[in-house]
């Protein structure tokens, strides 16, 4: 806790507001605000739950998982400023200064992106459990390597279980994107020369 | 009798091709709601106090401070003063508050006191306290001894796998709410019908007032048949807290450490052969346990009869948590003690394993020709004849490659099934099921056959299954519920079409058996008129069928076979086995859709991939608890870890006839072995027991870790 506190204070020097007289939060409900997908929420929370609790039981955001708990098997994968994270390991008063997206934001309407119909097309799901993580997690991964090998993809999606075991159909999916963002380059680079 | 039976190959438009599964747009989407994810208003959090000793008898219970803890609601004692407890880890007591970490206080609050008892939570030695080894009956068949007397080559050897998890994503749980005598339960299962029965008998409610409901769940691999201390402890928090919601989740620790175990496999085995290779005689001894339940015996000598064998197995009753079914119960086991020795056994003889094993197939009884073709195929696919060396003589320096291979059986008949199928004047269609769909496309198999047989498109058809109170289907085990659904589903289908004919005739002024439903259209008549239309003329009901398995018309069959074979490299260095390739070749009689059978393969291969290199349930006698109840230290596999899967469906004339087979357990059964005996080839040594990590690799090696 203590080690918690000074990182806090030392980062970002703006604390909680019910914590700002003193140096530490909680016991009790502290009051601050979270930037998800695109919207600032108000948030009234015990200090110690983490991201992912106040996404499921208090934004109504249940599609990120609680699985391992301890940062193993990615369910919880969720995006903070770009990258990927487990939200069950990141306190939420810590995620303040990020801006968080889950896949709830990916398709707001009813369209699904080009990468969850990738993971539909090559059968990426079975029980769907773990599907959320992988997909935040093979985005913000094809946004770092948009254009991945084989051994890239299993590298780089490592931080992500599926007990199902539809790992052929995710290195399917995400190789097939490859194949979508070359088509359209090429596709532009025609229109170009048209 | 309208003619159920599966159209011809030449016939199908939909059924067997790849068809996306349709509630996949809803899981990509995170829109799949899973029983974790329910959350209605006034809901209360639960959790449970649970006894951290192997075995004790529970002498008091004391709840009055957890009752004063703020924000509780509702404190249940699962189990009273008296009862004995059998494993670490089994709940005691459940409470209920208004948020998760209020009940976390109340549980911390709870006070039982235990007299512990003597336990015991190891399998690996048959040498255990007095009353833990029950041995039963040997076995004998033939003369063992005199043909091990008279064999050209005799191999004995112990092997083993220990007790694994089934680790579903989705930890048990419920959200119950008890009414005014009805039970509204959402629950994480694999048999909403089941469930209706096991809470109606445990809590005295009648069935007619439960409705169970698992729109998705998160994984269960046979862990999820039963209601559960969990699910029961819900109920009843829910009716003391005055009939409010309650969710009861499991934590992570509990659903490793209790809601899943595989029994363990442990085998003696002596096999022998004579100077050609003919298996002539088979001894084990074996053993395995599962908790308080003990282990099954093993269908060992695994599909092989040898003409003489003795065969005994003990069960250990111990005190880890309780055996449940997982994904082809019993075979895995069997497989790896009897394709370890056969594989032993070639290397005695100095011959190739694939050539014992296909000498030796006519002991496989009806399914041999089929094992015999799979091989074929799978020799080609791996080039096995080529690439198999002699076991330790491939290509030398620190990385050792090598070659194994295996082979399986499992029966995947339909279980019983029904399905109500409702065709609307608007020409709407929809098909609804008190069955499942636990990530094995049971909604989409149910579309495909109804869009098939109506001869409309996948994305007309309405599906909804997970709730009991559409109808009653079994559970989904042993890989049923394909074979089963399907078979209800098309008898429903068939009949939905005779009825519209039948209506739809007089007017078309056509005899309704010349009437034909393709493209959307129904055709027989002068024109061709559009589906639409004809549902139009048929008045302003619906047309309704109901449609059951078993049933009319011979529409599914029992057991399958196949073979595996997989290609390793082993680190002699450090002990790390890598797997290069799998080739899996299957048989599961008429696919209905390609995807998701090749994903119930896949799937089953990387589960086994898993339990042959990393999974295991380690438990200390010292403690009496699980060690590794996390993720971080039961380890699954990743998408790195796999190789290159290649699946091979044997389908098309000669599978076809048979009508459905269920093949979602089959491909997990191989693997073990397949890999073990893979890394014996590669290594030049038996590495006896599974996992195989680096260390007992290295241990294998005669080299210290």
């Amino acid at each position: 806790m203590l080690i918690h506190k000074r990182r806090v204070a030392n980062k970002r020097g703006k604390r909680p507001e019910k914590a700002a007289a003193t140096t530490s939060f909680g016991p009790g409900q502290v009051s601050f605000q979270l930037n998800v997908n695109g919207q600032v929420q108000s948030v009234s929370c015990e200090p110690c739950l983490t991201l992912l609790q106040v996404l499921r039981e208090q934004l109504g955001l249940t599609a990120a998982k609680q699985v391992c708990d301890r940062a193993t098997c990615g369910a919880c994968t969720v995006l903070m400023n770009g990258k990927r994270v487990y939200a069950c390991s990141i306190l939420a008063i810590d995620a303040q200064d990020g801006k968080i997206e889950t896949v709830e934001s990916l398709a707001p309407g009813s369209t699904l992106t080009a990468l969850q119909q990738a993971f539909v097309a090559a059968d990426a799901s079975q029980c769907g459990y773990c599907t959320p993580g992988f997909v935040m997690s093979a985005t913000a991964f094809l946004a770092d390597t948009p254009s991945p090998t084989r051994d890239d993809i299993r590298k780089g999606m490592c931080g992500n279980i599926c007990r199902c075991g539809t790992y052929a159909g995710i290195e399917e999916a995400l190789l097939s994107m490859v194949k979508t963002v070359k088509r359209s380059a090429l596709s532009s680079k025609r229109r170009k020369r048209g | 009798m309208a003619d159920y039976s599966w159209p011809l190959a030449g016939d199908r438009t939909i059924i067997g091709g790849n068809v996306p599964r349709i509630d996949a747009p809803l899981k990509v989407a995170g829109r799949a709601a899973y029983t974790s994810d329910v959350k209605v208003p006034g809901m209360l959090y639960a959790v449970t106090v649970t006894c951290p000793y192997a075995h004790a008898k529970i002498s008091s219970i004391d709840i009055s401070a957890a009752e004063k803890v703020p924000g509780c609601k509702a404190v249940f004692i699962i189990q009273k003063p008296g009862t004995e407890i059998f494993w670490a880890g089994d709940d005691v007591v459940a409470v209920a508050a208004v948020d998760e970490l209020s009940a976390e206080q109340a549980a911390k609050a709870v006070k039982v006191q235990y007299n512990e008892l003597p336990h015991l939570v190891l399998d690996a030695s048959l040498n255990t306290p007095d009353g833990f080894a029950q041995p039963m009956k040997p076995e004998v068949q033939g003369d063992p001894d005199g043909a091990f007397a008279k064999a050209a080559a005799v191999v004995e050897e112990t092997y083993s796998m220990p007790v694994i998890t089934h680790c579903c994503l989705e930890p048990h749980g419920s959200v119950i709410t008890w009414g005014k005598g009805t039970l509204d339960v959402h629950i994480s299962t694999q048999s909403v019908a089941g469930i209706v029965t096991q809470m109606s008998k445990a809590l005295a409610v009648p069935a007619a007032k439960i409705r169970v409901r698992a729109e998705f769940e998160g994984g269960g691999f046979g862990a999820k048949l039963a209601a559960d201390r969990w699910g029961l402890a819900a109920a009843q928090l829910s009716k003391l807290a005055g009939g409010l919601p309650v969710r009861l989740v499991v934590n992570r620790r509990t659903e490793q450490e209790t809601a899943g175990c595989r029994p363990s496999g442990y085998g003696a085995i002596k096999i022998s052969a004579d100077a050609k290779g003919n298996l002539t005689a088979w001894q084990s001894k074996t053993w395995s346990t599962g908790g308080i339940t003990g282990g099954a015996d093993f269908p060992v000598p695994y599909l092989l009869n040898i003409p003489n064998q003795r065969n005994q197995h003990t069960t250990i009753i111990n005190n880890i948590g309780s055996a449940r079914s997982m994904r082809a119960p019993r075979q895995p086991q069997a497989c790896l003690l009897t394709m370890c020795a056969l594989e032993d056994l070639a290397d005695k003889l100095g011959i190739d394993p694939l050539d014992l094993v296909l000498t030796n197939l006519k002991l496989a009884g009806k399914r041999a020709k089929i094992y015999q073709d799979e091989f074929a195929v799978a020799t080609k696919a791996m080039d096995w004849k080529k690439r198999w060396h002699p076991r330790g003589k491939g290509e030398p320096g620190p990385i050792r490659q090598g070659l194994g291979l295996a082979f399986h059986s499992w029966a995947g008949t339909a279980h019983p099934a029904a399905c109500n199928l409702t065709i609307n004047p608007d020409g709407s269609v929809a098909v609804s099921a008190g069955t499942q769909d636990i990530g094995t496309g049971t909604r989409t198999v149910m579309a495909i056959i109804v869009a098939e047989t109506l001869g409309l498109e996948v994305e007309d058809i309405e599906v909804q299954v997970g709730d009991s109170s559409l109808s009653s289907s079994a559970g989904s085990g042993g890989s049923g519920t394909v074979g089963g659904m399907g078979s209800a589903t098309r008898r429903a289908a068939v009949d939905v079409l005779q009825a519209l004919f039948a209506k739809i005739a007089p007017s078309l002024n056509v005899d309704p058996a010349k009437l034909k439903a393709g493209g959307r259209q129904i055709t027989g008549g002068k024109t061709p008129i559009s589906w639409k239309q004809a549902c139009a003329a048929m008045g302003a009901l619906p047309i309704i069928a109901r449609g059951v398995n078993p049933g009319p018309g011979a529409l599914n069959d029992s057991g399958v076979g196949g073979v595996q074979m997989a290609d390793v490299s082993v680190d002699i260095e450090t002990g790390v086995v890598s797997i290069n390739r799998i080739v899996a070749v299957q048989d599961c009689g008429l696919i209905i859709n390609r995807k998701t059978a090749m994903s119930q393969c896949y799937g089953s291969l990387i589960m086994g991939v898993g339990y042959a290199l990393y999974e295991e349930k380690i438990m200390d006698q010292n403690l009496g608890r699980m060690l590794n109840p996390n993720m971080e230290f039961y380890r699954l596999c990743g998408i790195g870890d796999t190789g290159t899967l290649e699946v091979h469906l044997m389908s098309g004339k000669g599978y076809d006839e048979r009508g459905i087979v269920g093949c979602g357990e089959p491909c997990v059964i191989s693997p073990g072995a397949a890999i073990s005996n893979a890394v014996a080839n590669a290594i030049g040594v038996r590495v006896p027991s599974l996992p195989l990590t680096p260390d007992r690799v290295l241990a294998a090696l005669g080299i210290q870790s």
